[in-house]
């Protein structure tokens, strides 16, 4: 199904772990003129959470590279959030979406992915080994009195 | 860290508070190891109402404070969930872990 883009906004930042709150904070600043629920609003920060942690622990294991966020939002109150690296890629990304399926240190559950699938609506990950992995993800809000979109 | 510990050696209750990241995960992984192993509590009660925000990482830090636990023969019990964390925490099956309130 083709989208009606309406609007979009790209932000760069270092894989510093400290950029995870505030790539959180900058889609739900986004997501706002949804006019979501509170639930909605954490749902996209945990996701962007996991997405954007897993860029900053797995795709640049020994060093600082650039994480991608491009917040889209369609027709349809439709949020989309890409979350996208030039990292070491995944070389199984069936085996990496399994639940418990790590490679981190115990720091790491194994849960991103499920988590990331439970609380957006669709989930899409590609990766080349090398090259980086690219994360999307969409989530339709409910329609609410004077939402944008 | 914002960890806050109250009660006796028998049951432990600490207080979790602001957002569990991974930029936060490791440090508070860490504080609440130490703790466990100071205090030797056999009944540990983590109170969550002070977290506002939680991700996989949080889930990361539960199973290490009950590996701990279990490793001194002791209990864990996780209370005052906040929304979105129990959302987290039921993704992700962690109530057939860890007992949740």
């Amino acid at each position: 199904m083709k989208l009606e883009l309406l609007d979009q906004a790209t932000i760069v930042f270092s894989s510093r772990s400290a950029n995870e709150g505030f790539a959180r904070a900058a889609a739900a600043c986004f997501a706002a003129r949804l006019d979501p629920t509170l639930d909605e609003l954490a749902d996209v920060k945990t996701a962007v959470s996991e997405a954007v942690t897993n860029a900053i622990v797995h795709a640049y294991p020994d060093r600082l590279g650039k994480v991608t966020m491009r917040l889209r939002l369609y027709a349809g109150n439709i949020l989309e959030v890409q979350i996208k690296d030039a990292g070491v890629g995944i070389p199984d990304v069936e085996k990496a979406r399994e639940p418990l399926y790590t490679t981190g240190n115990e720091e790491r559950s194994g849960m991103g992915f499920t988590i990331m699938e439970s609380f957006m609506d669709s989930l899409k990950v590609r990766s080349a080994v090398g090259k980086g992995t690219a994360v999307t993800m969409r989530k339709r809000f409910a329609r609410r009195t004077g939402a944008a979109g | 860290m914002p960890i806050t510990v109250t009660g006796e050696r028998g049951a432990l209750t600490a207080a979790l508070s602001g957002e569990i990241d991974h930029h936060g995960a490791k440090a508070m992984m860490n504080e609440l190891g130490e703790l466990i192993a100071r205090r030797l509590p056999r009944h540990l009660v983590l109170d969550l109402s002070g977290v506002t925000f939680m991700d996989s990482s949080g889930i990361a830090v539960l199973l290490r404070a009950l590996r701990e636990m279990n490793r001194l023969g002791g209990s864990l019990r996780v209370t005052s969930i906040p929304a979105q964390a129990r959302r987290v925490l039921d993704a992700a099956g962690v109530g057939r872990l860890i007992t949740l309130d």
